[in-house]
């Protein structure tokens, strides 16, 4: 392992920091891709079940709730074993080739972070006071003006929603090690590795004090899009 | 011209597709080199060599490995040499002697790189790998604390010493997770003719270095392949305390690894021409000498063993297969 430092990142007290050029970069970015676009998709996915269920009455919908709350507990490595059998050569998706790239750890995040970003908003929007509803009902606001209204009036709720989605998706690392294979290129450029993946990987090679390094760098990283978040709500309060 | 870019748009779909619409695309594109050899004299020697490369280059092969090739970063330091070559990405994802013939075993792998013969030989049998040949050895090494409560420093046999501990019921880590290492150590007890258990032996689940910085905090024993051990030597306390045969020690610790292709005729999806490709790569006398060359703490790691004056046919085959045939 050649010894070139990531001076963006590294902490002048880390002298000897084994990794070669790109290669935290590289991690950063295929962590964040991958949580990214898992998160972006059960958003627009989750907001819209949430907002169904929210607004109406149909016979199951405790059992179909205790299904989406009991999916906020699901193990990782559960959804990432599920996942590995799909996307498998001898699945039902094998012939797409998905083992052991981005799109296969993107599905499997997927089923982890829709979960939690569906049973948090959908506590945001029935937590909307109906006094709002009524209020947008009675000038004249079609459904779809009172949704939006509802959403609006819940979007601190959401924003946690989606917050608590990206940090559990981000965060994991037993689905994206099964399904993603933790692999980089040769030259050291990150395919599937993530920042957990290659904690795990330190960690296995008993290079305990890189790790806690990467361990910072992904807390950091988590902060910093929550305080971007959050960031973003508030001016969004300014208007208000 | 047209027909020049449906060929490359062939290339791309290829991988989603299969070995036989990618050997298909390879008909088409001799066909269009054909044709415009035939009809159009402007097809100049570059374009028809970039189409020739066009069969491999840009493809992906799937290595599946264990952690002792992989952490060990030889790996990393010798891929480099086959992806320029043929203008390919090696993705070589490290899961453990197990893992890797069962991901192989569903077709989610092209070739395999692993040390333990019995899982490879069964693999063969089963039909799943094919065209196996003798890559490289290292070997085990008994290593423990320096206070040695058990007392094997320096013990001959690698049995013997796992008896011994056995009486002493001195801690031992084993790796319990189905990789070459665990099966070697499982070997190891069967020959000894102990049965290891009890609160001092314990299964870690994990890989070599974990194990061995486990076993360092709880003053056990383990066997380790010496490749990781060198490499995480100096960050533990542990010190070898029964030799392998690299250093004189017993041959049962011999540690060799093989490499094997995915037998396309079981998963048509194999790419299972980069996968030979990659085979005939690493068993060149290049690829081999880089394999000696690659050292860490001043130390070689792997022993190249592809290259022989002498046939050796027990490589192709399981072992013990030619005592059912008429040979001797």
């Amino acid at each position: 392992m050649s010894v070139s430092l990531e001076p963006a990142l590294l902490s002048p007290a880390l002298v000897d920091f084994p990794f070669r050029e790109g290669y935290v970069r590289s991690i950063i970015y295929v962590s964040l891709y991958v949580s990214g676009i898992a998160v972006a998709l059960s958003t627009l996915f989750s907001i819209p079940v949430a907002v169904v269920m929210g607004f109406t009455d149909f016979p199951g919908k405790q059992f179909v709730k205790s299904v989406i709350n009991t999916g906020m507990g699901f193990p990782s490595v559960v959804v990432g074993l599920l996942v590995l059998f799909i996307v498998s050569n001898q699945g039902p998706l094998g012939s797409l080739e998905l083992i052991f790239t981005k799109e296969a750890m993107i599905i499997s995040q997927f089923v982890l972070a829709t979960p939690p970003i569906t049973a948090i908003s959908l506590a945001a929007i029935t937590g909307v006071s109906e006094n709002v509803r009524d209020a947008a009902r009675a000038l004249g606001g079609t459904r779809l003006d009172v949704a939006l209204v509802v959403i609006k009036e819940a979007r601190y709720g959401i924003a946690t929603a989606i917050l608590a989605g990206f940090g559990r998706a981000i965060s994991e690392v037993g689905s994206v090690l099964i399904v993603g294979g933790n692999i980089t290129s040769a030259s050291g450029i990150s395919q599937t590795r993530t920042l957990t993946t290659a904690i795990q990987l330190e960690a296995r090679q008993g290079q305990y004090d890189t790790a806690m390094v990467l361990g910072a760098v992904l807390l950091a990283l988590v902060l910093t899009v929550n305080a971007v978040v959050v960031r973003f709500g508030d001016e969004g309060s300014v208007n208000q | 011209m047209s027909e020049q870019r449906s060929t490359a748009d062939d290339t791309g779909r290829s991988r989603f597709s299969g070995a036989t619409s990618r050997r298909s695309f390879l008909k088409i594109g001799a066909v269009v080199g054909a044709t415009g050899v035939a009809g159009c004299s402007q097809v100049t020697g570059s374009e028809q060599s970039q189409q020739a490369q066009a069969g491999v280059s840009g493809e992906t092969l799937t290595l599946t490995t264990t952690t002792s090739t992989y952490d060990t970063g030889l790996l990393d330091a010798i891929h480099t040499d086959f992806e320029e070559m043929y203008g390919v990405t090696v993705d070589a994802v490290a899961q453990g002697t197990g893992a890797a013939l069962e991901s192989a075993r569903n077709g989610d792998s092209d070739v395999v790189m692993v040390h333990a013969r019995g899982l490879e030989d069964e693999f063969m049998r089963n039909g799943y790998g094919i065209n196996r040949r003798d890559l490289m050895f290292n070997d085990f090494v008994i290593v423990g604390p320096e206070s040695d409560p058990a007392g094997i420093q320096g013990m001959g046999s690698a049995t013997d010493a796992l008896t011994t501990i056995a009486e002493a019921e001195a801690a031992f880590d084993s790796r319990g997770d189905n990789s070459g290492t665990h099966t070697k150590e499982l070997n190891l007890w069967e020959a000894a003719g102990t049965e290891p258990g009890g609160d001092w032996y314990q299964e870690t689940g994990t890989g070599m270095g974990e194990a061995l910085n486990i076993a360092n905090q709880q003053g056990a024993y383990t066997l380790s392949d010496r490749g990781t051990f060198i490499s995480q030597r100096s960050e533990i306390d542990l010190t070898i305390l029964v030799q392998g045969p690299i250093e004189g020690g017993p041959e049962i610790l011999s540690n060799p690894y093989g490499i094997m292709a995915v037998n396309p005729g079981v998963h048509d999806n194999a790419n299972y021409d980069l996968a030979m490709a990659y085979i005939g790569w690493i068993t060149s006398p290049g690829a081999q000498n880089a394999i000696s060359e690659y050292t860490m703490n001043g130390e070689q790691l792997f022993f190249p063993e592809a290259i022989s004056e002498d046939p050796d046919f027990q490589q192709y085959v399981p072992e013990g297969w030619s005592s059912n045939s008429s040979d001797e």
